[in-house]
């Protein structure tokens, strides 16, 4: 198990390097962020100076090298816009992302699962219908459309939920969180719908498809004939098994989560990470982007090793391979 | 069961399935109505000797504002909704095509080596889709966009297929996996069938059923995410129409009551891609192996 880990972690650190690699060489040769710096009209000196005080004058390795450095020591250089720590900067609205996206998680989650379990046991009933009706149709509308139409619905046309922003916060040591207050809750239920419709969608068809796989298995026959009751049949010995590649998707597909909360996060101006990459590609502030790609990738890499390890942990014969 | 008798059974569900007929018909008219704009639009949105400003934000047709020729009102450039739609869904369905068909091709062939050759060309392959996957195509299509600063078209498909073809590969990778087991492959191995062969003539056509949904499942998500790119501002360049950007547009007039700029480009987008997801259903229920081995 600790080969395996080891294994999986040294993975990691490759993609990483890979993605760091990528993203030097990229914003290398492609645009020059001097001019955008020292503005269209500066002159030929004070572009020099630009360059000698970003360290662009060096060779590309030499330049790659001080990058990876100052990366490990944490240090992801200095917005171009705004003149503070990239990575401070982005830091700070985290806590904004991090509520938006888990309430969209768990959301989604729940109400997925649980409706993707109700659909399977009786997949033909009037109601369970309209449910997979209503799932073709999360699975259909767009991210952005769909926050674009609530947003239409809830706040201009019935006026009973604000349409942007994060409202009132309060700060809790290092965290501002939007959670204390009905503000602040009010603001979150829009973006959050919008960000965990798509998501809910998949996993409830998911759900059900493994849900209906699973039921027509011989040992839950066994469990049936057993006299076991219903709940336990179904949640004891159908839902488990079937949640394991529901789960799985959900933990390997984080990139997606971070897409859609870039997406959503933009229609809604939710002061978070996505909010500010959005921004930062208009602005073409380099740093930002960087530090964001690297930070996302880590996330990603971090969520990829723990659904790898938890299913090595669930089923011994992956392990071995 | 001979391939004609696959085919006929094949039509017979489908025919007795109306939410995959109702699918297969708003896909085809929307093929129609895109391969045939300049026939069935009243104007032509992006050229701008049609273009008079005079008419921009007029509502749809049937309320008191309206003007013929724009059933459907204009935008703020004096586009008419309707036209613009009808040439946005040709964006749309092109992008959707030309991804479907590069990413697919090239995911099929990845998928076939990896899984015929297995060895370092699997695992380099698969870590490699593992990766792209876990950072997913969406993520990775707008980062690349947003930093290269798109342009064309071409870099959106470009841009879509860097991750999109994982799919194709690993579905893929698993069908050949199955079918290298059965005896007719050892037995065209056993005369003697070199490796292009066998991969060619025997593995492909076998194993390709299972890429058949993966492509109309991937038609759906990739309109859904040309939209979303264009939408964001990174997409098709301004010059070009398409329904993401008529909604971005139509954003900015949310509060001016002038709903029409959003509702009819979003209906038609939503309209697309159920279509393309009933057809998909159907599909994958019809070549799903573990279903057909219980009828």
């Amino acid at each position: 198990m600790a080969a395996y880990i080891a294994r999986r972690l040294i993975q990691g650190i490759v993609v990483l390097l890979v993605a760091s690699l990528l993203c030097f060489i990229v914003f290398r040769f492609m645009g020059d962020p001097v001019i955008t710096l020292a503005g269209r009209y500066a002159t030929f000196d004070q572009m020099e100076e630009v360059r000698r005080s970003l360290g662009l004058d060096k060779p590309v390795y030499v330049q790659y090298f001080r990058f990876l450095g100052n990366v490990a020591q944490g240090n992801f250089g200095i917005s171009y816009v705004t003149r503070v720590p990239a990575l401070g900067l982005i830091l700070e609205r985290f806590p904004a992302t991090f509520e938006l996206a888990s309430t969209a998680v768990i959301l989604s989650f729940v109400f997925g699962v649980a409706l993707g379990v109700l659909v399977a046991l009786k997949p033909y009933a009037v109601r369970n219908r309209l449910i997979m009706a209503g799932s073709l149709g999360g699975i259909s509308i767009p991210t952005f459309l769909m926050g674009i139409l609530l947003i239409m619905v809830f706040a201009v046309y019935l006026g009973i939920l604000p349409p942007f922003g994060r409202g009132e916060t309060t700060q809790v040591g290092f965290w501002r969180t939007g959670f204390l207050n009905i503000n602040g809750i009010r603001h979150l239920i829009l973006p959050a719908m919008t960000l965990a419709m798509y998501q809910l969608a998949v996993l409830l068809r998911l759900t059900r498809a493994g849900m209906r796989e699973v039921l027509t298995e011989e040992y839950i026959k066994t469990a049936w004939a057993k006299g076991l009751p219903p709940r336990k049949v179904i949640f004891k010995h159908a839902l488990r098994n079937a949640l394991i590649p529901v789960i799985t998707i959900t933990g390997l597909q984080f990139g997606e989560l971070i897409a859609f909360s870039i997406i959503t996060e933009t229609i809604f101006q939710w002061p978070g990470m996505g909010n500010l990459l959005l921004t930062s590609i208009r602005e073409n502030d380099q740093p930002v982007i960087v530090t964001y790609i690297m930070l996302a990738a880590v996330v990603i890499i971090t969520m990829n090793i723990i659904v790898d390890i938890l299913y090595a942990v669930i089923n011994p014969k992956i392990r071995y391979e | 069961m001979s391939k004609r008798r696959i085919k006929s059974r094949m039509l017979h569900s489908f025919l007795h399935d109306p939410s995959a007929i109702v699918g297969f018909v708003i896909l085809v008219l929307f093929i129609a109505a895109a391969l045939l704009a300049p026939l069935i639009t009243p104007q032509n949105p992006y050229d701008l000797e049609t273009l008079t400003l005079e008419h921009f934000l007029t509502p749809p047709i049937w309320m008191e504002a309206g003007q013929a020729p724009y059933l459907l009102g204009t935008d703020d450039q004096g586009r008419g909704i309707f036209s613009t739609i009808i040439y946005g869904c040709r964006t749309s369905l092109f992008v959707g095509f030309s991804v479907v068909l590069i990413a697919g091709t090239f995911g099929v062939i990845m998928g076939l080596l990896a899984g015929y050759y297995g060895g370092w060309i699997d695992a380099v392959t698969m870590r490699l889709a593992d990766t792209l996957f876990s950072f997913s195509t969406t993520l990775l299509a707008f980062l690349f966009l947003g930093i290269s600063g798109g342009g064309s078209i071409l870099i959106v498909i470009l841009a879509i297929c860097i991750a999109g073809w994982v799919r194709y590969a690993r579905t893929m990778r698993g069908s050949v996996l199955e079918v290298k087991e059965n005896a007719y492959i050892m037995a065209a191995k056993s005369t003697g069938a070199g490796d292009f062969r066998l991969l060619v003539h025997h593995l492909l056509p076998n194993a390709i059923p299972p890429i058949f949904v993966v492509l109309a499942i991937d038609l759906a998500v990739v309109i859904m995410l040309e939209a979303t790119l264009s939408f964001l501002g990174v997409g098709v360049p301004l010059t070009e129409p398409s329904l993401g950007m008529m909604i971005s547009i139509g954003k900015n007039y949310i509060y001016a009551g002038m709903w029409w700029m959003i509702v009819f480009p979003g209906a038609a987008l939503i309209l697309l891609v159920i279509g393309i997801n009933l057809f998909a259903d159907w599909l994958r229920e019809e070549l799903n192996p573990k279903i057909q081995r219980k009828a």
